[in-house]
Formats: structure tokens, sequence, C-alpha cells
């Protein structure tokens, strides 16, 4: 199979076979971060661009580091450093990034279709690093390849998301991701934060977590973004974490060997209790890691990679 | 001003107010209206005969509600432009609204507008109701009917107070002139961006529901019930408003209704893709609602067409989905996307669309009588049904090309139109 996509915009225009590509190459990535020397030849002389117009450091820095581990050169603009701040538009940023030929860009943005306007109209390929309430494709990655590898399979597992799924990227990424690979995908969560019509995306509604956490084999936290509460869309937080914390307690009602996840930074104490986050279930900081291979994988099959994968890493291994 | 010497022949006549619809010549002589019989031949010598053999002439068409963006944002629009792109699209006469910078309240601003006209299209100026769009004090409307202001409005938002709105229908009811509505409740429709629902959902984009229009509208309606004024519904946009206006006409509120060819033709669909130019307030809804409004046009329950032509730049408008300002520009399209997808489409007969694009919005403002009257100045609007084009933003006569249409087929083109007896656009069949 050969990679066709100038850009990953989102999960939804993936194809089952295309998510299964990129996980089955981060898979030949991921040996190389443990190398004692994490760089292979595969990127030399590409160049990515890094356009986080929102704070992120997880992501950015891991974008950063899997075009470093490939050797790939990056420009890193950060909207303090950026002409935006001098009121330039999104549509001239870009066009003069391509002016200076780039390969790629990888764009966070606050505002849902960022990535998509820029792909439509500029030559380079756009990786979704996270749009709004939109996408957050990597991240949906990310976690389908942990769960893959904790697992052992995608196809048929019951995967909770637990949280504000209104406003979740993370959350439409994952049921993009894990329904078209064969999952069975609950959300759970306040009716004020689940939004209108996500049946339609394939996933079962409930907002009685001790009721949906039963037979879960993941359970994905959602961060749960604080000002919620004076938007009143919540109580309190007190309530929040009455209603939907992911405790000891109530994790014993899922499978014995259930895998927690959360996409971080956590609200400790109120979406994921911290004996729970650091607990022998939880495979946080595994995310963190493969993260950079998925990420990896993205770049290089975004780059025109393809098959010979395998033995390109090896020739540099030996 | 010299009024023109013209033989329209052989035209589909379709006056709605004459219970008229066939095949007539129509004569005009300095501008007046002298004869409309089947047959006129020899007209006086200087008289220029148009061959209007498959074209239709109806009561020059109104577009009751447009921004034309003077003064304040001349690079977007100005009278002058949107005297063309009215004249374009077979408009003879419009109403600006007076989200103006400075905003249209006093006489003031409503003077400058009026000196602007060319003669292309008649420009009536809709003032605000509150000063500045305020939520405090009540602007002069008085002064400003006086001077010309047809209706008010605070149109691009709400007057959000019930009882500044039920003050404002009650003053009114000294000049007979109505309210123009923008219903939205602010914190219902909460910075949203789309229609509410499934695909804002999958999109990530905040959702606006049908209830901010709905529960607004049902305010108004009874305000003006209470007070006796006359309200206009603008822009209606979903099922629920539709219902609300029908309730209220059997009752016998004073209420009267408009809805735009984009919510008669488009869906939230057109939103997919980000595409900012299908970015509206209020916003596509769902083909359950487009439906529900095609039908409350079919069944008298929403009045009028308008277009609400809001045109912006393009720098402003060509940028991410949720910094794009609200609207889009309809002048140009207006009629041949209600002729395709009404008439041809048989929700419409034409002479109901003649009602909703002519005979209605200059009964509501109380522009014109909206017929062919013998002896009065010759108001009209000559078409081709037949003309098939290509929606091409780059040949507007808009200062702006922002539209969702662009590149869609339509048919049904203005050939000329007679505005107080000059011909603006003469020519005969393209």
């Amino acid at each position: 199979m050969k990679w066709t996509k100038k850009d990953l915009l989102d999960l939804e225009s993936l194809s089952r076979d295309e998510i299964g590509m990129v996980l089955d190459t981060a898979r030949s990535f991921r040996e190389i971060l443990d190398r004692p020397i994490k760089k292979v030849p595969i990127l030399r002389g590409k160049t990515i661009v890094n356009m986080f117009f929102e704070p992120s450091t997880r992501t950015s820095s891991s974008f950063d580091m899997a075009a470093k581990r490939l050797m790939a050169d990056t420009v890193n603009i950060s909207p303090k450093t950026s002409a935006v701040t001098k009121g330039e538009t999104l549509l001239d940023t870009a066009r003069n990034l391509e002016a200076m030929k780039i390969d790629l860009v990888v764009i966070r943005h606050s505002a849902s279709g960022a990535p998509h306007f820029l792909a439509s109209r500029i030559r380079a390929g756009v990786v979704n690093a996270g749009d709004g309430q939109h996408a957050h494709p990597t991240q949906g990655l990310l976690d389908m390849y942990t769960m893959r590898e904790k697992r052992g399979k995608l196809e048929g597992l019951n995967v909770l998301i637990v949280g504000d799924v209104t406003h979740s990227r993370v959350a439409r990424s994952n049921i993009h991701g894990l329904t078209k690979m064969g999952a069975r995908v609950t959300v759970c969560g306040p009716a004020t934060l689940i939004p209108p019509g996500i049946e339609r995306l394939g996933v079962t509604v409930s907002y009685d977590l001790d009721q949906a956490i039963r037979g879960a084999d993941v359970v994905n936290v959602l961060r749960l973004q604080l000002e919620r509460q004076k938007k009143g869309l919540l109580p309190s937080l007190r309530e929040y974490s009455l209603l939907f914390c992911v405790t000891e307690e109530r994790i014993r009602k899922a499978r014995p060997d259930v895998t927690i996840m959360h996409p971080g930074p956590m609200n400790r104490g109120v979406e994921i209790d911290p004996q729970v986050a650091d607990g022998a279930h939880s495979v946080i900081l595994d995310q963190v890691t493969n993260g950079v291979a998925v990420r990896m994988a993205v770049l290089y099959l975004l780059s025109g990679g393809e098959g010979q994968l395998t033995e390109a890493i090896t020739k540099e291994a030996n | 001003m010299q009024g023109c010497n013209l033989l329209v022949k052989g035209g589909r006549v379709i006056d709605p107010l004459n219970g008229r619809d066939g095949v007539f010549d129509i004569l005009i002589a300095d501008g007046d209206i002298k004869q409309i019989a089947p047959r006129i031949d020899n007209p006086a010598s200087g008289t220029d005969v148009i061959d209007a053999a498959g074209l239709v002439v109806t009561p020059g068409l109104c577009d009751m509600h447009v921004h034309l963006r003077e003064p304040g944002r001349e690079d977007e629009e100005t009278v002058e432009s949107g005297s063309r792109a009215a004249a374009a699209g077979g408009f003879t006469a419009v109403a600006c609204m007076p989200n103006t910078q400075p905003v249209c309240d006093n006489q003031g601003i409503v003077r400058l507008v009026k000196s602007r006209q060319t003669g292309r299209c008649a420009v009536h100026p809709v003032g605000a109701v509150t000063k500045n769009l305020g939520d405090e004090e009540l602007a002069e409307m008085g002064d400003m009917r006086l001077s010309g202001a047809v209706a008010f409005s605070n149109d691009g938002r709400p007057v959000a107070s019930a009882n500044l709105m039920r003050r404002a229908l009650d003053y009114l009811r000294m000049f007979d002139v109505p309210v123009i509505s923008h219903c939205e409740d602010l914190a219902l429709s909460a910075d949203g961006l789309m229609n509410e629902g499934p695909l804002a959902t999958r999109l990530g984009l905040r959702g606006i529901p049908n209830a901010a229009e709905a529960v607004m509208a049902y305010r108004d309606v009874q305000l003006a019930a209470l007070t006796g004024g006359r309200v206009h519904i603008a822009h209606v946009s979903c099922a629920e408003t539709v219902e609300v206006v029908r309730q209220a006409k059997q009752r016998g509120t004073r209420v009267t209704a408009e809805t735009c060819p984009h919510y008669c033709v488009l869906t939230e669909d057109a939103v997919i893709g980000y595409k900012e130019m299908a970015r509206v307030n209020p916003p596509l809804r769902s083909e359950a609602d487009r439906r529900a409004v095609v039908e409350g046009l079919a069944d008298g329950t929403i009045d009028c067409i308008a277009s609400d032509h809001a045109p912006h730049s393009s720098e402003e408008k060509e940028v991410e989905f949720d910094q794009a300002p609200c609207g889009m520009v309809g002048l140009e399209t207006s009629l041949a996307l209600c002729w395709t997808h009404l008439v041809l489409a048989k929700v419409l007969t034409p002479s109901q669309l003649v009602e909703k694009m002519a005979v209605n919005p200059r009964a509501i403002l109380k522009i014109g009588n909206g017929t062919m009257e013998i002896g009065q100045p010759a108001d009209l609007t000559v078409f081709d049904p037949a003309a098939s084009w290509t929606v091409d933003p780059a040949a507007f006569q808009s200062k702006s090309r922002n539209t969702p249409f662009a590149g869609m087929t339509l048919s049904g083109r203005a050939v000329l139109t007679v505005v107080g007896g000059r011909v603006v656009r003469p020519g005969g069949r393209e």
C-alpha cells in the first residue's frame, strides 16, 4: 500500500487501511527511541515548520522531537514570535512560509478547521496538531497505538471515553479512529458536556459512569477545562468529581486488566484520582513515548515515505 | 429629469395586484406607463422598442434587507456600487440596514445615505431602533421617519431588552412603520458558529440552536400583539420560527416575515470543509428547516424574500472559520436562485415569486405601489427566465465577492430595469 494523502487533517478522512499503515509504521519507529543514538537520516533535507497558535508543551515538543529524530530541519513559530501579532493573516503567513520552500507544516490552532483552511491553500503538506474542538488526529493515533500495544488489537475493544466530550478534539479523533477500527466506544459525561448528535458518530452515550465503566477494556479520561463551571455548564468541580472522577473504586467495576489513559495535562483529583493516574493500570506515560513514534510515522508518510522503511532503519542501525 | 419613451413588446407581464399574468405590450411615454395592451403598434417616433418575447416583465423588484456599508466601510460597498449590484440583479428598490459606521441612528445619516443615490435603484434607509444600536435609549425614529427612513431595525443584533422592544413597537404605531427584528437570543446563540446538531458536533464548531431564533421571534410577536405595533421578522431560517409566525398571523397579530434565498437553497452541509463563505447569521440550517421555510413561503406565512446582502472584504472573509464575519452578498444572485430553486422547482408560481420579491416588501415598507398603474411612473424589472449562467463573483458589480454560490449554474437573469421612469440597463435579449 502506498500513502497518497498530502495532509493529515483528521481521522474521519482516513481509511481503516491508512490508520493501520500509520500504526504499523510507528511500530517500526518506536524501536529507534530506545537506541543510544536516537536519530535516523530519513527526513534529512526536509524542512518542517511547527506553527503553534495555542499553548502546548507536550504536543509541540513531541512533534519537534519526532522531526529531529528523523533529522529534518525544524522551524518553530509561536504567536509571540510570529507576524500574527502584527496583524498578518494566517493565509499570508502560510504563503510566506511556502515561499521559503518548506515541506510540511504542523499546525495547532484554536479555530476548528484552521488546518483545512491552510491545506487547501498551500502545496506543502499540513499536519493538524489540534484544531479547536474538532480534531487531534495524532493524539487519536497515539491513543490507538497504545491501546493496540496494551490490548493486542482494536477490533472488539470496549473503550470508554469520560468527561467533557463537547469541547474535546481528542474525543472526536478517538471516536472516528476507534469506530473505524472496529472498537465499541461509549462516551460518558455530564449532559451539558455531551454534544448534540454525538450518537451519529457511532458511539453509545451514558451519563452514569458507574454503569458505563462495567466491562470497559480501556478508559480514556478527558481533561476538564476548569473554566467550564463559570460558563454554567457545571455546578461545581466538586460535583463533577463526585459523578465523573475516575477513582480506584470505580475502575474496580471495569475489567480487571483495564487500561487507563489520559491525553494530559491532568487535573488530578478532578477527572482522575492521583492513585489511578499513577497506578498499575495507567499507561499515561507510555502514551507520551508512543506519541513521538506516531508523529515520526506521520511526518515520514506525509513526506513521501513508503514501504522501504524497515530497510532504511536497519541500514542506519548497522 | 427626462423619462424614457419605451415600448416593451411581447413580454410575459406578471402584475399580481392587477391579477395580470399574460403576454402584453407596455408603452411608456415620458417615463409614465401610458398603455398596457395585448398589442400596441406604431408607437410615437423616438420610442425605443424592446422585443421582450420570452422575457418576463414585473413590477420593479424590491430587496428589503441589504447592507450597503456606507458610511464607514466604503471598501466593501457603497450606495453607488450596491445600486449597480441591485440593478444588475433586477432590483429597482432596496432598503439598507443601519449598522454602518457611524450607525444610521439619526436623520443626518438617513439623509446622507439618500443623497448618495444614483438613480440606478431607489435606496431607502432603515433607521436604528436604539442609539448606536445600544441597549439603553430609543433613537430619534420620528425624525428619521420624516427624513425618509422606511423602517427601524438593529439588524445584526437583536434589541436585547424586551421592554425597550415594547417601547419601540409602541412608539412606531404613530408612524405605522415596522420594526424589523433580527431574532437572536444572544445568550442562547452563545458565540456559536453554525447550526447546532450532529454536523456541528462532527466539525467541532460551536452550534446555534433553532431556539435562539424562535424564542426571540415569539417574544417579538407577543410584544407586537401587546402594543398593536408592526413587527417584521427578518431572515427566518428555521421551522420553529415559521411556526411562530404562522400562529401569530392566525391570531391576527401584525406580523410579517422574510427569508433569504440561501435558507431556501442551502443547508448546513454547505459549511462542510469549513467553508467560510457559508458562515452567515442566522446559520444555514438542516434540510428539515429548509423545507419548512420553503413551505412557509408557499403558504404565505413568509411574505418576502430578501437577500440580506452582506458584503465583506476578502481579507476579512477569507480567514479561519471562527474569525470570518457572517454574511454573503446576494443582490446579484437572489432572483436567479429563486427562479431556479423556487419557481422551476414548482414551489412558488411566478406570480407568487413576484409577490414575495416586489409586491409584499413594498407594501410592508410603503414604498411604491408594486404594480403597473396607467399614468404612474414606470418601475419595472425585465428578466430572461431561460438565461442560464454560472455565478462568477469576479463579474459582480458589488465591491465584494463573498458568496457560497460561486460556480453554481442558475436560470434567470435581469435584462433591464426601469426605475422611476428611466431605463437603467438598456438592452434587449442578451
